[in-house]
């Protein structure tokens, strides 16, 4: 090597050069654009046709919204400002109807010195929602979710506190007699118990007990009727209650769709085909113009509860498919595994599956609690007042009469921050899944 | 272990739906509060304002029902319902009174089984276009395309009134007004058609009221009126004599201002004393206090106070009287004898 | 002495009905079905309960009555003389055009943007980012009522076509667009144009044989034939000789402003594009999203291998990258159709008269029979999704990978 080295002296420059600057064309932003905008013809096409598009869009809107006033009573003093200020018709948003009217897009008729309610209830659901997302907390807090819905209604609805414990005792008894009657005579036995005991219980013994419990120690909250629900809240309470609530009845469609027994597989099947193949507009209009006829003469709920049982037995059957999916990822082993463990069905599902195919179902939960969030807005077809609703309610006022774009712009956005952020969470609850599943 | 909510709530409905076969008068007066149907939102006629309140006519209307049973005008629940939903809701008793710019129609009164109480609001279908257009009578539309919205009696009037004069159109159903108003201002469409009143309350809202005019023809009888369900005649018969109380107030001058005042002792008037309940007792006749009129009257004051407050010349939406001045102006209003 | 003792048959006990696995299966079938009937006939009973009371009857004969409202777009003849079961078959006919459409334009939409999504071009994959989360999180109704709005504001009212208006009339004043729709000259079938017609679907079908034959060709001998170009003049070419041979049988009627509005030609409102934009677009970044992960499933591999045998990047795409990605993008593309097919049900926020608005609205509202209109209703939509999803299915079980 040495030898060779010696003998070229005359080719090889001894010295280095200096470090020339990288040629325009290969460095900084020149490089960075021609690398990832004008990379090909038609890769130049796009960007010119893409950076055409975002300008005509943003030369449209600035104006509108850089005149925007922010500050009127009505339609038409908004309209005197921005003569005032920046001649007529030029084009200017009236976000002063948001400002008027914010409470009630958020809110819709909840009294306003109780607005603490509906956000302490958020509170409640987050932190109950905890336990559940994040397994590493102690089991214990696993209670606090069971309960939070039970705590969320005292709160939205208010009336007796004793109310919803009477209703929340029913789960108890369930659980007790299921645990007493399993341990002395069988599964089976035990799951009929735990149904049939707490049914007698609503049926008879709830209301007069609330009631009793109301007359001798009166202690609630001012009761806020369903009708003043509106604007977002209306949408997340349907939203979330119709979630929840078909949660349990999501899982048991799912398993029966898998269900080897032919009656059981077929009403399943039946069930979540017809569900979802008929639009969710279709189905809130049963609720609120035929659900009268199917139940006994003379029982008649308020329109709210119709629509979250419809919305319920609605996402059930999304619930349902969503769920498959998640037991049809699980490996065969697992299934045969609890088998040789001699599991019985209900223990196996409740022990080894369920946990198992959950987990791997909750992106799928999330996306459609959003497709679920989104759609609540149909409910302004049958006169319930959503924010779209609201929408209506407030143009009918003489003062905002006339007023288009800002209400839609403004709960455009409202939507799309919660069904983006909802949307960005289940996308890393997905990746997290995939790391623990390497 | 979620479906407390569902059991909960479903036991209580069981429980309030139990109680639903009593007369509809002793089922408000139980629950305290009077169920009033109105629209999502039509200018003028229902609408809430900023602290959540309704206002409007027929708004006015519930209220003075309210306020003759209970004294309190602000005991009502209103329910918002849409064209679709509004009869189904009476008629399943989710509403005790439906006070919706309903017209009074033949198959409503007898098919669908509802009776209306009286007419608040004598209405007619109208058009609206803009002056550029050139058109001074209804008769000059054919081939025109006409904003309507869908899911009342307008489209069926429209299509009767272009068959009888053998005319063409083509229709643009919309389904709410403030899409109508968006459309026909981008000039979407020529026309605009809905009630009369309605045209005046869109048009007064729009930047440049005066391109636009509502041409002289009424194409048809819109009878409104607050709507009970067929079946039981008392309540029918609180909701009517109500409204007549209100109409007679404004005939006997009565107001809210003074009927403190006339309520307090006698009148000359005999007819005003039957009113205010100081000689006899009427309102024991509908299941009522004596003083159930004062008490309606106080609430949003008589016909022409909450027509001239809600729909008057002097508000946005700028009605005149018209066929709704009382029957000595040459009006159609006019209350039965209250004897 | 030695007795095998026979294992002694045990008698039926009632016991067993719940404790043996063998009868449970049964006990547990036969009860869900006692209470699946019992809870049906529940519900029958009660509704016959409530008809009673309201003194309403369960009969379809209301759909036999005159309709007596106006639709505005009707693929079939329909006057306001026409019953109610023609309104009703209107407004299906009305929900399979748009549906249809919908699920065309979506898939190319969607299948755009979601290959743009994974463009290079920093620019193009944010632009297409926007625009998928930006519909994917904002509701349907909303979108489509912004869109309608958009379109009357942005497009010229016929007025303007006027001498000395703002607007002019397209491509050698044959297309028109305006706000209330884009008009279009109509073809008018003259004599011979039967003839035509035959020509051009013998063309399509030789086209599509030609195509059959060159890629037969390359299979067995990698004989590479021009596919595009030979295909398209075989489909063409006969048709428009014939067209002039046979005397221009096919005249088109031009749209031409008179009185209010543009008469002749053919006029496709803009409810119909309001709703068809929206409902593409707003299906088309659900799509996207699909066709993204569906690409993204292909293991890069599959490319490189390709690239590898020489394979250009275009024919790497079609020819191997594609296929794949496919088996993973078509059972979630089959319910985007069929989410499509159902959000077509919010026609009436535009007032495009699709089933929902005609018997589903308008018919129920003026003869008060809800419960007969809904069933009819829900039943259509039922039969439709069932149909979709089972001509889907179809197709891809065809194209699964066969696993042996």
């Amino acid at each position: 090597m040495a030898e060779a080295a010696s003998h070229t002296t005359s080719y090889v420059r001894d010295k280095m050069l200096p470090q020339a600057e990288p040629p325009t064309l290969q460095k900084g932003a020149i490089k960075w654009m021609r690398d990832n905008l004008f990379s090909g013809w038609l890769n130049s096409i796009l960007t010119i046709v893409s950076i055409y598009v975002i300008w005509a869009v943003v030369s449209d809107l600035f104006p509108w919204f850089a005149n925007s006033i922010w500050r009127a009573d009505s339609l038409t003093q908004c309209r005197e400002i921005r003569n005032a200020t920046v001649g007529a018709d030029a084009p200017a948003a009236c976000f002063a109807v948001i400002v008027d009217r914010w409470q009630q897009l958020l809110f819709g008729f909840y009294p306003r010195e109780f607005y603490w309610r509906p956000i302490l209830s958020l509170v409640v659901m987050l932190t109950a929602l905890m336990p559940v997302l994040f397994p590493r907390l102690p089991r214990a807090a696993l209670l606090w979710s069971v309960s939070a819905p039970f705590v969320i209604f005292f709160l939205l609805w208010g009336g007796s506190v004793w109310f919803p414990l009477a209703a929340a005792l029913g789960f108890v008894i369930g659980a007790v007699a299921w645990r007493l009657v399993s341990a002395a005579s069988g599964a089976l036995l035990g799951v009929l118990a735990a149904i049939i005991l707490p049914i007698i219980y609503w049926l008879y013994f709830a209301a007069p007990l609330a009631d009793g419990l109301a007359g001798s120690v009166p202690l609630g909250l001012e009761a806020v009727p369903s009708k003043q629900f509106g604007g977002f809240m209306l949408s997340v309470v349907i939203g979330i209650s119709g979630i929840v609530l078909s949660l349990p009845l999501g899982i048991l469609l799912a398993l029966g769709r898998q269900s080897p027994l032919f009656i059981i597989n077929k009403l399943s099947v039946g069930f979540i085909e017809i569900i979802r193949g008929v639009p969710l507009i279709v189905w809130l209009f049963t609720a609120s113009l035929l659900l009268n006829y199917f139940l006994p003469p003379g029982t008649n709920f308020d329109l709210m509860l119709r629509v979250i049982i419809m919305v319920t037995l609605f996402a059930s059957a999304y619930i349902a498919e969503v769920v498959r999916g998640g037991l049809a990822a699980l490996p065969k082993g697992q299934y045969e595994a609890a088998d040789a463990l001699g599991l019985d069905y209900w223990k196996s599902m409740r022990l080894i599956i369920l946990p198992q195919a959950l987990k791997i179902a909750i992106p799928g939960i999330v996306n459609t609690f959003i497709g679920l969030f989104k759609d609540t807005t149909l409910v302004v077809f049958i006169g319930l007042l959503d924010p779209i609703g609201l929408t209506n309610a407030i143009r009918a006022s003489t003062d905002w009469n006339g007023i288009y774009w800002e209400l839609f712009l403004f709960i455009a956005l409202m939507f799309f921050v919660f069904c983006f952020s909802m949307g960005r969470y289940s996308l890393y609850l997905e990746k997290k899944l995939r790391r623990e599943h390497r | 272990m979620k479906k407390s909510l569902f059991f909960g709530a479903l036991t209580v409905a069981t429980l309030i739906g139990a109680a639903a076969h009593a007369s509809t008068l002793d089922d408000v007066k139980a629950r305290g509060k009077l169920n009033c149907g109105v629209t999502t939102g039509l200018v003028g006629f229902a609408a809430p304002d900023a602290n959540g309140v309704w206002q409007g006519f027929d708004v006015a209307v519930c209220r003075a029902v309210a306020a003759a049973i209970f004294g309190d005008p602000m005991a009502v629940n209103f329910v918002p319902t849409t064209g679709a939903t509004r009869f189904t809701a009476l008629a399943s008793g989710e509403v005790d009174l439906l006070s919706r710019v309903t017209t009074w129609t033949f198959t409503r009164d007898t098919d669908l089984k509802f009776d209306f109480a009286a007419v608040a609001y004598y209405d007619g279908q109208g058009f609206m276009v803009p002056k550029s257009l050139g058109v001074t009578s209804a008769k000059d539309l054919d081939g025109a395309t006409i904003c309507i919205q869908t899911g009342t009696t307008t489209e069926l009037n429209l299509a009767d009134y272009f068959r009888a004069n053998n005319m063409s159109y083509e229709p643009v159903p919309i389904e709410t007004n403030a899409e109508g108003q968006q459309q026909f201002l981008a000039g979407a469409c020529d026309v605009y058609t809905t009630d009369a009143s309605g045209l005046a309350a869109t048009r007064a809202a729009f930047e440049h009221p005066g391109d636009y005019i509502i041409l002289p023809e009424i194409i048809s009888k819109e009878p409104l009126g607050p709507v009970v369900r067929h079946g039981d005649n008392d309540w029918g018969d609180l909701v009517r004599w109500t409204f007549y109380a209100l109409v007679a107030a404004e005939e006997y001058g009565i107001t809210s201002a003074n009927v403190d005042e006339m309520a307090a002792a006698p009148t000359q008037n005999p007819e005003i004393n039957r009113i205010l309940g100081t000689e006899g007792d009427l309102g024991a006749m509908i299941g009522l206090d004596k003083d159930w009129a004062v008490k309606a009257i106080k609430a949003g004051g008589n016909y022409g106070e909450i027509f001239e407050k809600n729909i008057g010349e002097n508000t946005p939406v700028g009605l005149a009287r018209g066929l709704n001045a009382q029957w000595k102006q040459g009006g159609l209003q006019y209350a039965m004898p209250f004897r | 002495m030695t007795s095998t003792t026979e294992a002694p048959k045990p008698a039926f006990r009632l016991s067993q009905l719940i404790y043996d696995s063998r009868y449970r299966s049964i006990t547990i079938q036969v009860v869900a079905m006692i209470l699946f009937f019992a809870g049906f006939a529940w519900l029958i009973e009660n509704t016959v309960s409530n008809l009673r009371a309201l003194g309403k009857d369960f009969d379809f004969g209301f759909l036999w009555n005159r309709s007596g409202y106006d639709i505005n777009q009707h693929l079939i003849p329909y006057t306001n003389n026409s019953t109610h079961a023609r309104a009703a078959l209107v407004g299906i006919l009305n929900t399979l055009l748009v549906s249809f459409i919908g699920c065309l334009t979506a898939t190319v939409i969607g299948v755009l943007a979601g290959v743009l999504r994974l463009s290079k071009n920093w620019l193009v994959s944010r632009l297409m980012a926007v625009y998928v989360e930006g519909f994917r999180n904002v509701p349907l109704l909303l979108w489509i009522v912004l869109i309608f709005a958009i379109m009357t504001e942005a497009t010229p009212q016929p007025r303007d076509f006027r001498e000395g208006g703002s607007a002019a009339m397209l491509l050698w004043h044959s297309v028109a667009i305006s706000n209330r729709g884009v008009f279009i000259p109509a073809p008018i079938w003259g004599a011979g144009s039967g003839i035509l017609v035959g020509i051009f679907v013998l063309s399509l079908v030789a086209a599509w044989y030609y195509r059959r034959y060159a890629r037969k060709l390359l299979f067995d001998t990698g004989r590479l034939l021009p596919m595009v170009w030979p295909a398209i003049l075989i489909a063409i070419v006969p048709t428009v000789l014939f067209y002039f041979i046979l005397g221009r049988p096919v005249t088109l009627d031009y749209p031409t402003l008179g009185g209010f509005n543009f008469k002749g030609g053919l006029q496709i409102r803009n409810s119909l594009i309001a709703l068809w934009v929206a409902l593409s677009v707003y299906t088309g970044a659900f799509i996207a999203e699909i066709v993204r992960s569906g690409i993204l499933a292909v293991s890069k591999g599959q490319s490189e291998a390709a690239f590898a045998l020489g394979l250009r990047p275009n024919r790497t795409m079609s020819l191997v990258i594609l296929p794949q990605a496919m088996r993973v993008i078509i059972p979630p593309l089959i319910s985007q159709f069929l989410n499509l097919t159902k959000n077509s049900s919010l026609a009436i926020a535009v007032g495009y008269m699709d089933v929902r608005a005609t018997l589903g609205g308008i018919t129920i509202n003026q003869t008060g029979r809800e419960l007969e209109g809904m069933l009819l209703l829900g039943l259509f939509y039922l039969v439709l999704s069932l149909l979709i999803s089972g001509v889907m299915n179809i197709y891809n079980n065809r194209i699964k990978l066969k696993e042996r």
